[in-house]
């Protein structure tokens, strides 16, 4: 749909995506995430060893038969670093889907029906608010016992207030447009109406946001793991091999590699996200968990 | 009561803060005292452990005191009674009051957290204003790989990669602990090293403390400093398009006047959101980065308690967190009234 | 094309524009270059208001800024301009800045965005004060709130310490002038002054432009594209079209009688055809007008 200004030349149309998403980060982070994405189905055929094959050769250092050496109980870190993607990397994308989907469908209840509706949804989002996303992570996760599936839980009802407060302030601004004011004169039900006239204009927000949370979401997981309140022995997960790294600081191979694999990928996935964003969305360049 | 309301607009605004900021600290006791009993473990379990459970006289008496027969809103109100006493439970590891073991951590936490910010916020700025004075050019987009690089790295690991090269390799800088154990703590003021040495003129305390607090502090400034770096670029970005900037050049006032005066002031609230943002995210960096640098604080305790699962004590560490967290918007939320004249409508 | 029936004497204070070229190109490698103005040329004498009239992207507003050094990054001007026997357009950075505010000031379209909102009056009445005339802080006070009472702002003494959003749309813009006059200029440039407010109040900010300009011996340049604007204080017209001058002459003979099509073709889209008689710049009609 082109615009033309008062003296009829045409003026560029706003939808730039194209060019932004040809930018040199975004195209790194596409291939970075692309490798990860076949390492992680394809790990059982790329791994040279079994992850959690204990074998007699410990804390060994990189070398032909284990490329990038061998833990506390000599399993393969190169394996265990493969194997990790397929913890990681799928929850994470699990979790943001989850999360955008019931933080969106509340905001946008919220932000459509309001009164005590709203009322009710912002306060519990304010709670959640009132700590710092790992802390309220880490206590969650305490409380519930140590495990892959209590993480992802914690995970989720510390994120989804930020999709449902940014979902509730989209809505609210659309409410009052001209098309959805027409629709419900029309006697469209309250559903229709929003998932027809509303979601198609919050998209953009919320794809940038979901991008970048899956790389937080990587972050978030690896760092519960670490606390062990996450992955537990013997799974390969990055976060905990990078605790048993710790303790055993002369064989930096044990530490090092799972972070460069953590910082790989989340770094990859934030290049996208961020040229997304620019190309998207100029309103969230704001702050996107506060108030 | 109303022409006092509209002759001290600050002061009104102020109030209503503190209000709002009492409701949500009770708020966070609503969320640890639902986490304790709305959930799978038994609550007693979670509170005297596993062993202590088994115990039938040890449970009947937790019973009898926490009033755990009675009813869900009874139940709540012994628990703050029991909070405001300043009883957060028994240590399962310790088997110590809990609020004694918080108190004496704390302080640790606050320095290293307030220094980090401090750090942060002044780099944070500068670059970001930098950035977005240079915009486009190649310094501004290295500028952004770099800030993207520190919200991308795993902090726990960034910790341990300058420990190792920092202190473990080169021993530039000391790596554990607040103090080399051959010398004494000043005497006790606020728990916090820097200040106590000051107030007692111990200058080689000081010091030491000092380059002890550097290797952690420089961990946490360089994760925290990626996401304000973007923000006060954003931020700058979108005041120096904005006309009372150019009004300003109109009027012939130039650099530096421009930029402290109208740009700064004018960035200055997004940025100080953003300050709030980033210190939650610093009190969380801690628990993952305190125990590789032995740093005795919040973040070491909490670190120590959940690797063990010593529950109430991981509870205590979220309602602290909680009220340091709260207290700390409270103090954006001020100076954002001070700075900002329209908000105290 | 240029039909001109201008006085061509010039006077010595004032300010004169001749061949005046601007470019642009905007920032990237495959941008192209455009010119936004060409052969611009303008006299502003003291005790005149010289009207510019035109279309949004005639270059009205451009050759404002050109006179000031504030176009955008990008752009270049070729030319003269002269002020007080020097050559604008060749001035340093620094030399500019010491001119900005002082010899020439701007008056902006819209005071709600260019008076910073979160400084006081009279921080921002006195800061360029200070800066140019090397005054204290009581003394550039003293003169500032003389200034208030000059464009009728009450209880001037109260107004230095309020913030703009206290204000009313008319008064900020006596504000914004109070401010472009507050070094005592030679030429002010008004850039659409009263196009951002209400109707009601915008013939008295007129009638205070008019009665400043006659009373300071100011050389005004009034941007506007409203030609009734124009007819209410301009004494002569000049009417540009995209980028270049296409009529030139005294108030009333290119209102009454214009020459060239375009010009003809503005008027006739006057509502009504109306030509206002010019405005009264007494001082008891203006505090009639409350703004």
């Amino acid at each position: 749909m082109a615009r033309t200004s008062s003296d009829g030349t045409p003026l560029p149309s706003r939808f730039r995506y194209p060019r932004s998403l040809r930018s040199p980060l975004a195209v790194v982070g596409c291939v970075i995430v692309v490798i990860w994405l076949l390492i992680a189905v394809f790990a059982p055929l790329l791994s040279p060893a079994d992850p959690i094959l204990n074998t007699p050769n410990r804390l060994a250092p990189p070398s032909g038969d284990h490329l990038l050496g061998t833990d506390t109980l000599g399993r393969d870190v190169l394996s265990r670093v493969l194997y990790g993607s397929r913890v990681s990397i799928p929850l994470s994308l699990l979790l943001v889907v989850m999360s955008v989907t019931l933080g969106s469908v509340l905001g946008a209840i919220a932000g459509y029906f309001g009164k005590i509706v709203d009322e009710v949804i912002m306060r519990i989002t304010d709670l959640v608010f009132t700590f710092p996303t790992i802390i309220l992570a880490m206590v969650i996760a305490a409380v519930l016992g140590p495990s892959l599936q209590n993480a992802v839980v914690a995970m989720l009802i510390v994120t989804w207030p930020a999709y449902a407060r940014v979902m509730r302030s989209l809505v609210i601004s659309l409410r009052t447009r001209e098309y959805v004011l027409a629709d419900r004169l029309l006697g469209f039900s309250a559903w229709r109406i929003l998932g027809v006239d509303i979601t198609p204009n919050v998209l953009g927000s919320i794809v940038v946001l979901a991008t970048l949370d899956v790389g937080t979401s990587i972050l978030l997981l690896s760092g519960l793991s670490y606390l062990g309140l996450g992955a537990v022995p013997p799974t390969a997960e990055w976060g905990s091999m990078i605790a048993v790294g710790t303790q055993n600081m002369d064989q930096w191979w044990i530490a090092v590699f799972p972070g460069l694999a953590i910082l790989s990928i989340v770094l990859a996935v934030n290049f996208i996200g961020d040229s997304l964003r620019d190309a998207l969305d100029p309103q969230t360049a704001g702050s996107m968990r506060a108030a | 009561m109303r022409k006092f309301a509209a002759r001290h607009p600050l002061a009104l605004f102020l109030v209503r803060r503190i209000v709002i900021a009492v409701l949500l600290l009770v708020g966070v006791t609503v969320v640890t005292f639902t986490l304790t009993n709305l959930v799978p473990t038994d609550p007693v379990q979670l509170a005297l452990g596993d062993d202590a459970a088994d115990d039938p006289a040890i449970v009947a008496q937790y019973r009898a005191e926490h009033g755990l027969d009675q009813p869900v809103l009874a139940r709540y109100f012994i628990y703050m009674a029991h909070l405001i006493q300043g009883d957060m439970g028994i240590s399962l590891q310790t088997s110590q009051p809990i609020a004694q073991e918080l108190g004496q951590a704390l302080p640790a936490t606050i320095e290293l957290a307030g220094v980090s910010i401090i750090l942060s916020v002044i780099l944070g700025v500068g670059l970001g204003t930098l950035a977005a004075y240079r915009r486009g050019r190649f310094s501004d987009q290295v500028l952004r790989v770099v800030s993207l690089l520190g919200i991308s790295v795993p902090i726990f690991w960034l910790a341990l990669v300058a420990y190792y090269f920092l202190f473990y390799q080169w021993r530039l800088l000391p790596g554990s602990g607040r103090l080399d154990p051959t010398i004494i703590p000043p005497p006790r003021v606020t728990g916090m090293y820097l200040i106590d040495s000051l107030v007692a003129g111990d200058s080689v305390a000081f010091l030491n403390a000092l380059m002890h607090l550097l290797l952690p502090a420089l961990v946490l400034t360089l994760y925290s400093m990626g996401l304000m770096v973007r923000f006060a670029r954003t931020s700058v970005l979108e005041v120096l398009g904005q006309d009372y900037v150019r009004a300003a050049r109109a009027k012939g006032l130039t650099g530096w006047r421009i930029v402290t005066g109208y740009v700064l002031r004018g960035a200055a609230v997004p940025i100080i959101t953003v300050v709030g943002l980033v210190f939650g995210g610093l009190l969380s960096g801690t628990v993952l980065v305190e125990s590789v640098f032995a740093w005795n604080g919040l973040g070491q305790y909490a670190f120590n308690a959940a690797s063990n699962l010593n529950v109430p004590a991981v509870m205590g560490v979220g309602l602290v967190v909680g009220v340091v967290y709260i207290t700390i918007n409270l103090i954006i939320d001020v100076v954002y009234g001070v700075i900002d004249p329209r908000v105290r409508v | 094309m240029m039909t001109t029936n201008v006085d061509t004497s010039r006077s010595a204070a004032g300010l004169e524009i001749s061949d005046l070229r601007v470019t642009f190109r905007a920032p990237g490698r495959r941008a192209v270059e455009r010119t936004l103005l060409h052969d611009v040329a303008l006299t502003l004498e003291p005790g005149k208001i010289s009207g510019v009239a035109g279309e949004s992207g005639s270059g009205k507003t451009m050759t404002g800024l050109a006179v000031l050094g504030l176009l955008p990054a990008g752009a270049r001007a070729t030319g003269s301009i002269r002020y007080d026997g020097r050559e604008l357009l060749q001035a340093d950075a620094r030399s500019m800045s010491r001119i900005r505010g002082r010899h020439v000031a701007m008056i902006f379209q819209d005071p709600s965005t260019s008076l910073h909102p979160m400084l006081r009056i009279g921080t921002q009445l006195t800061d360029h004060m200070r800066r140019h005339l090397g005054i204290g802080r009581k003394a550039a006070y003293e003169r500032a709130r003389e200034l208030l009472e000059m464009v009728s702002i009450d209880d001037a003494a109260g107004a230095l310490e309020k913030y703009p959003h206290q204000f009313s749309g008319g008064m900020r813009q006596r504000i914004a002038i109070a401010i472009a006059l507050a070094c005592d200029p030679r030429v002010v440039i008004a850039d659409e002054p009263t196009t951002a407010l209400d109707v009601t109040v915008q013939a008295g900010v007129l009638r205070l432009l008019r009665r400043l300009c006659d009373e300071l011996d100011v050389a005004m340049m009034l941007v506007t594209h409203d030609l009734g604007v124009m007819s209410a204080i301009a004494d002569d017209v000049t009417v540009m079209r995209r980028g270049e001058i296409v009529e030139s002459g005294p108030r009333f003979d290119v209102l009454t009688a214009p020459q060239h099509p375009y010009t003809r073709e503005l008027i006739a889209s006057l509502p009504g055809n109306r030509i206002a008689d010019p405005l009264e710049h007494d001082a008891a009609s203006a505090q009639e007008e409350d703004a």
